[in-house]
């Protein structure tokens, strides 16, 4: 296998294809998007250059504002529901009874297209028909809000599905992580008279630290391009309550027929995406990693 | 090196995969025909995209399908080669296949401001011909004109609707509840439902476009239709103070309960579905929701029997006239500019909306573009009422988020959203509108 390895042309081979493909479907299309963000094009005529005028305007438009908040504050949240991932994984890692069993009912979320759990969501905050209203009264709450047509809640609403939804995918990641970590460490520490949290603290934080930072890049990223469940679920509303960065770039590329508006909005998108990873490496960055084994 | 030899076998099954995977599309839905026949002589295939698949409108699927293959047999030489897709998806799609220049030889367009940017991208091709000819005289009156830009017509339109305001009878009745003639007796029954725990108005304002029907009714009748049209076209403002009154009117209803709980969140489907199981007592839509109050099987017979309509009530110094509805065409057929078999799309489009006028009245239960004469076929009386209120109508005003381009569409969307949400005021609602109108986009 060496040898095969150490052939130029083989090594082409292998990576060529998928070179192609990936060039075809992402980097010349983030190429076009850049450049249709430089027309006024309403996606059918003509396009017209205006230079920068598209970029220019996303700088003062208050709702694109707005949902670049909204898209923040659910980086926000995923970020820090992460750590409930870790400890969920942590307590399914020890050799608790039934931990196979939750691992599964954990990942299942993840198993349902976005699509499915927006309809099962939707069902649950329905204002007079959903589980969830139908138990706050029952519970003596007189007028439940309408969760999904009021607009300081509606984001929030918005929320819990996004986050059970990805719950299982981050329990699995630090599942694995744990699981990795040789037994014999906490062994020794449990001989040394470490509790519990210490060890916790001590010695498996450290040893999955690598793959939480991952994470961190994983869950801040996919928030800030987030859109299948809100656009399902609300489609930005009730009056761009909901927006976020990628459901406004959606409006104005294929409801408002301002393709360049639209793809400026996506450029920037990716920009944003970039520079938010670059400065979660830059802050997570460690000079040396720790091996204890 | 039996492992090179493996990696490469492997690499290679991979890429074919991928090929087959990326060229096995487009397939899907060609219902009723065999594909292409390429170069057998003067055979002609003809590409339809349209959006009744039939798990959503399966009326409609069926006449297609019917009509393609009368088509078909008639006509041996031709092939008509199906697409179907559902209505966000068919949009979606449609604009695609505008920015790369292949659209479908027939496919199906909406009229007015949705129309605008595939003339402008000399797209579609006019069809002002077909009119003079065998179809001469047989549209509706104001139907055809709703899809002419600058003077020609670019699609020839299928459907013709207006929206009443359905109600459940027996709710009524429950409520010793009267059909209201003025605005005054309508918000008295609201009134009464609403003390009675009943939802008075079903509403899905998640669409927005529902909730702008609402808007458009009382706008008519306290500013007059030619208030509401000509600030719609930018000649006049939505200042106008019945204009002004109507936003006013609309937040009013909001606060005495008037509509369904969370409508704002609530999809028009959703909200149909509060009215079909009887706990909201009214509804407003277009005729297109007909079928579902007349012949479909699946809505129980007892409650398809106690839907009535009338029609949005008068206010009182208000300009508008009972008999002015808001409406219009639904879908046109349009022909591509560039498609290669221009003429025999255009005939086959001639004979689509012959056959369609003659049979969606019986098949799907909605009312067509075309001309067609009544009597003669036995139909629902809630269809024949509709029917005639339409032929009585002073004025029609066409959907407010059709006629306006798209950009002013958005906005007018969502002022709807924000005034039946309380995050505007009237006066604010007026201004967004008269701006975006404005900036022409």
């Amino acid at each position: 296998m060496d040898k095969v390895l150490s052939n130029k042309k083989i090594i082409a081979l292998y990576v060529l294809p998928s070179l192609l493909l990936i060039l075809a479907i992402v980097y010349i299309p983030i190429v076009l998007t850049a450049y249709y963000g430089l027309n006024d094009w309403n996606g059918i005529g003509a396009m017209t250059f205006v230079g920068l005028d598209n970029y220019m305007a996303l700088f003062v438009d208050a709702t694109f504002w707005n949902s670049a908040g909204h898209s923040l504050l659910l980086a926000l949240f995923s970020g820090i529901s992460l750590i409930l991932y870790l400890v969920v994984a942590m307590v399914l890692a020890a050799k608790i009874k039934g931990a196979n069993l939750f691992r599964k009912i954990y990942l299942i979320p993840m198993l349902l297209s976005s699509v499915a759990i927006a309809q099962l969501w939707l069902k649950i905050y329905h204002p007079t028909n959903g589980v969830l209203n139908s138990v706050l009264e029952s519970l003596g709450v007189a007028n439940p809000p309408a969760w999904l047509a009021e607009s300081s809640l509606v984001l929030y609403a918005l929320f819990i599905p996004i986050l059970w939804q990805y719950a299982g995918f981050y329990i699995l990641i630090y599942y694995a992580a744990l699981k990795n970590i040789p037994a014999s460490l906490e062994e020794a520490a449990k001989i040394d008279g470490a509790n519990a949290l210490q060890i916790a603290w001590k010695i498996k934080l450290p040893l999955v630290m690598e793959v939480i930072k991952v994470t961190i890049v994983l869950a801040v990223v996919g928030s800030l391009k987030y859109f299948d469940l809100i656009f399902v679920m609300t489609d930005g509303g009730p009056n761009g309550s909901s927006e976020v960065m990628a459901s406004y770039m959606y409006h104005q590329a294929f409801r408002a027929y301002d393709f360049g508006y639209g793809s400026a909005i996506g450029f920037f998108l990716l920009v944003i995406c970039l520079a938010v990873t670059w400065v979660i490496r830059k802050l997570t960055a460690t000079k040396d990693t720790i091996q204890y084994s | 090196m039996f492992n090179k030899k493996r990696a490469i076998l492997l690499l290679s099954i991979c890429l074919v995969l991928v090929v087959a995977g990326c060229g096995k599309k487009s397939n899907e839905g060609t219902g009723g025909t065999n594909g292409e026949s390429a170069g057998a002589g003067d055979k002609v295939t003809i590409n339809f995209m349209h959006l009744w698949p039939e798990g959503v409108s399966a009326g409609q699927n069926k006449i297609v399908n019917q009509i393609i293959t009368e088509y078909q047999d008639e006509h041996p030489n031709v092939t008509i080669k199906q697409e179907v897709l559902d209505n966000e998806q068919y949009k979606n799609k449609l604009k695609v296949l505008s920015a790369s220049n292949k659209l479908p030889d027939v496919g199906v367009t909406w009229a007015a401001g949705f129309l605008q940017p595939y003339v402008d991208g000399k797209l579609f091709t006019p069809v002002d011909d077909l009119l003079s000819g065998q179809l001469n005289g047989k549209f509706v009156s104001g139907t055809t004109e709703a899809y002419a830009i600058d003077g020609k017509t670019y699609a020839l339109p299928l459907e013709f609707n207006i929206a009443p305001i359905y109600y459940n009878k027996a709710i009524f009745e429950k409520y010793n509840l009267e059909v209201p003639q003025t605005y005054e007796q309508f918000k008295a029954v609201v009134k009464t439902l609403s003390e009675n725990g009943i939802a008075p108005i079903a509403l899905g304002n998640k669409d927005r476009w529902t909730g702008s029907l609402w808007y458009m009714y009382l706008a008519d009748r306290n500013a007059g239709q030619q208030a509401l049209s000509s600030a719609i076209t930018g000649s006049d403002s939505f200042k106008e103070e019945g204009l002004l009154k109507a936003a006013t009117e609309v937040q009013t209803l909001v606060d005495s309960n008037a509509f369904v709980k969370g409508f704002n969140g609530l999809s028009n489907e959703e909200a149909k579905s509060e009215f079909l199981n009887s706990k909201a007592a009214m509804y407003m839509m277009g005729t297109w929701e007909l079928p579902n109050f007349t012949t479909n099987e699946d809505i129980p017979k007892d409650f398809r029997d106690s839907v009535g309509f009338f029609k949005f009530p008068t206010v009182e110094g208000g300009k508008g006239d009972i008999n002015s509805w808001v409406g219009g065409p639904g879908v046109g057929l349009f022909v591509g500019e560039n498609s290669k078999v221009k003429e025999e799309s255009k005939a086959f489009v001639e004979y689509f909306v012959t056959k369609w006028g003659e049979q969606s009245v019986t098949g799907a239960g909605v009312i067509p573009a075309t001309k067609v004469d009544t009597s003669s076929i036995e139909l629902p009386q809630l269809y024949i009422d509709l029917f005639n209120e339409m032929n009585q109508a002073s004025s029609i005003t066409l959907f407010a988020d059709v006629q306006m381009q798209a950009n002013a569409a958005e906005t007018h969307l969502n002022m709807i959203q924000a005034l039946f949400g309380k995050a505007t005021t009237p006066e604010k609602f007026s201004e967004e509108h008269d701006k975006a109108i404005a900036s022409g986009k």
